[in-house]
């Protein structure tokens, strides 16, 4: 696999965008979210940062069609590209992995369902451990990994379907700071060498500004869209504790700070 | 003004953490049984105990050797295995059924629960005329004893178990579009699994208790016959002897769960 094959074929993958019409949802009385519009461009990270309960997970969920919005829709423009197995495809926060099957059997568990199987599906398993550096452990159970590795094992999980957009639910915010740089540094290498689309929630703002191409940030509840931050930036430059980085960061945290402490309050009034 | 005052007054801290981690130990129980018979033995001995009270434990082994040499042992204890095995397969087999039914549809969850609940506490020996009339004084109406015994905790853990797993899980399995039966089989089974696995451990006891009670009311041959014999006849050594062969027919099950367990529970922490 030479690299500008790669990217040709990725050319043809980004044919599929999502776009969120007027988004809003209740649960029950409560609004979570109100009137979000959002283009998630083919072949960006987007990123979406927010107070405590301003109903980030949630819209990720509305994304994928784990669940239904109050009002508004989710558009796909564009078909998916053929090979995608599962277009829309998540990383969750904590892991998700079957305890009871093998690091393989986990991945396997996704392909069996969409008929594939043999030589193909052991293709796939070993291209996706190999780029989740985690050849060595096809026959370790969850129990026996590092937090670390347990999400590697649900990327690879989530790579194995070649998801036209991966929509990742704080997938760092489980492991600890040190994992954490480790896992960005993965993710960003992933992204250089393979660039997908992809919505990735998170509070914490320093992992936002080191792989997000744009930055939402939403109001505490009921959520909106205060401002799209975008970052030029290439993600390979970005490194931890850039000058740039940090000003972007501290800009964000302004424009979160008062939110977030409202957000804060409001918990402790209910 | 630390120095001098730590040098003179030194102690190392105190360990006050520890404990509430009970581990088993193999040995333990069999110096406990073993200690509790010689004490009996020793006691019927010195006339301490009389053997009105307890029977002496070696005549109970006497008795259990006499029995296993004459061949009734196996003419009693194959048939009760027959009838436990069987009636408790049934019931297990129903109960998980149900229960996993139960789990997954509300339907079931709404029409079956209170079923359930009002059968849970009816003991079930008292229906053993009902199941005489039924099915026949034969070995049919043990079995359906046994297999109702079996299947109402066998529900009530299975549905239980069902709704304990991991709802991230199936999320996960929706969010990659896998086939609701996918999910069942895949996700929602073996994470019920250690649930309805405890279950069964209740289930089957009750099932050994209920084997004893299904053939104490007619049956020639069974361990709940011999055990019905030997009490009418006030002979407490066979009596001992037939105790005995329920215990270790129940340890005996445990351990076969256990078994299980530990082949297909490798996975759990």
């Amino acid at each position: 696999m030479d690299p500008p094959l790669i990217s040709f074929t990725n050319i043809c993958d980004f044919a599929m965008e999502l776009r969120l019409e007027n988004i809003g949802h209740y649960y029950g009385d409560m609004e979570v979210l109100q009137g979000i519009d959002l283009d998630i461009p083919a072949g960006k990270i987007v990123c979406v940062v927010g107070p405590s309960g301003c109903g980030k997970s949630t819209l990720l969920r509305l994304v994928g069609g784990l669940e239904k919005p109050t009002s508004g829709r989710v558009v796909q423009m564009g078909q998916a590209p053929s090979a995608s197995i599962n277009p829309l495809t998540y990383v969750f926060q904590d892991f998700a992995l079957l305890p009871w099957r093998t690091v393989e059997g986990n991945i396997s568990l996704v392909l069996e369902d969409h008929g594939i199987k043999g030589a193909d599906m052991e293709a796939v398993i070993s291209d996706v451990l190999a780029r989740t550096k985690l050849s060595d452990f096809r026959k370790a159970l969850p129990k026996q990994l590092s937090g670390g590795m347990k999400q590697r094992v649900a990327i690879a999980r989530a790579l194995a379907v070649k998801p036209a957009v991966m929509l990742m639910d704080e997938p760092l915010s489980a492991l600890d700071s040190q994992t954490r740089e480790l896992l960005m540094d993965d993710l960003v290498d992933l992204w250089t060498r393979e660039p997908f689309t992809a919505v990735y929630v998170t509070h914490n703002l320093g992992e936002a500004v080191r792989i997000g191409h744009s930055i939402v940030v939403l109001s505490r509840r009921p959520g909106r869209i205060c401002e799209v931050v975008e970052i030029n930036k290439p993600l390979e430059q970005r490194q931890l504790g850039d000058a740039d980085l940090e000003q972007q960061q501290k800009h964000l945290w302004n424009l979160m700070r008062d939110e977030a402490k409202a957000a804060d309050m409001e918990l402790m009034d209910a | 003004m630390l120095d001098s005052a730590s040098k003179d007054d030194q102690r190392t801290v105190e360990f006050r953490g520890g404990g509430f981690a009970p581990q088993s130990k193999r040995w333990v129980g069999f110096v406990v049984f073993i200690v509790l018979i010689s004490g009996i033995e020793l006691g019927t001995r010195t006339g301490f105990i009389t053997s009105l009270m307890l029977p002496r434990p070696s005549d109970v082994l006497a008795t259990f050797v006499e029995l296993w040499k004459s061949g009734l042992l196996w003419k009693h204890l194959i048939p009760s295995l027959s009838r436990l095995a069987v009636g408790a397969v049934i019931g297990a087999s129903a109960g998980i059924g149900v229960g996993i039914l139960i789990g997954l549809f509300s339907l079931a969850r709404a029409s079956l629960i209170p079923i359930v609940a009002a059968i849970f506490p009816i003991p079930k020996i008292a229906l053993l005329p009902l199941f005489v009339i039924w099915f026949g004084i034969d070995e049919a109406s043990k079995y359906a004893l046994i297999a109702f015994g079996t299947f109402t905790p066998t529900v009530v853990a299975a549905y239980g178990a069902v709704d304990n797993v991991d709802r991230t899980l199936i999320r996960m399995g929706q969010s990659f579009s896998l086939s609701w039966f996918s999910i069942v089989t895949k996700i929602v089974l073996p994470g019920a699994m250690p649930g309805i696995l405890s279950g069964l451990r209740v289930s089957f006891a009750i099932a050994i208790i209920l084997l004893v009670a299904a053939e104490m009311l007619g049956a020639e041959y069974g361990i709940g016959a011999y055990i019905l014999e030997a009490g009418s006849l006030y002979d407490l050594e066979r009596l001992f002897v037939g105790v005995t062969i329920l215990s270790i027919l129940g340890v005996g099950v445990s351990a076969v769960i256990g078994l299980i367990e530990n082949r297909l529970l490798k996975w759990r922490i």
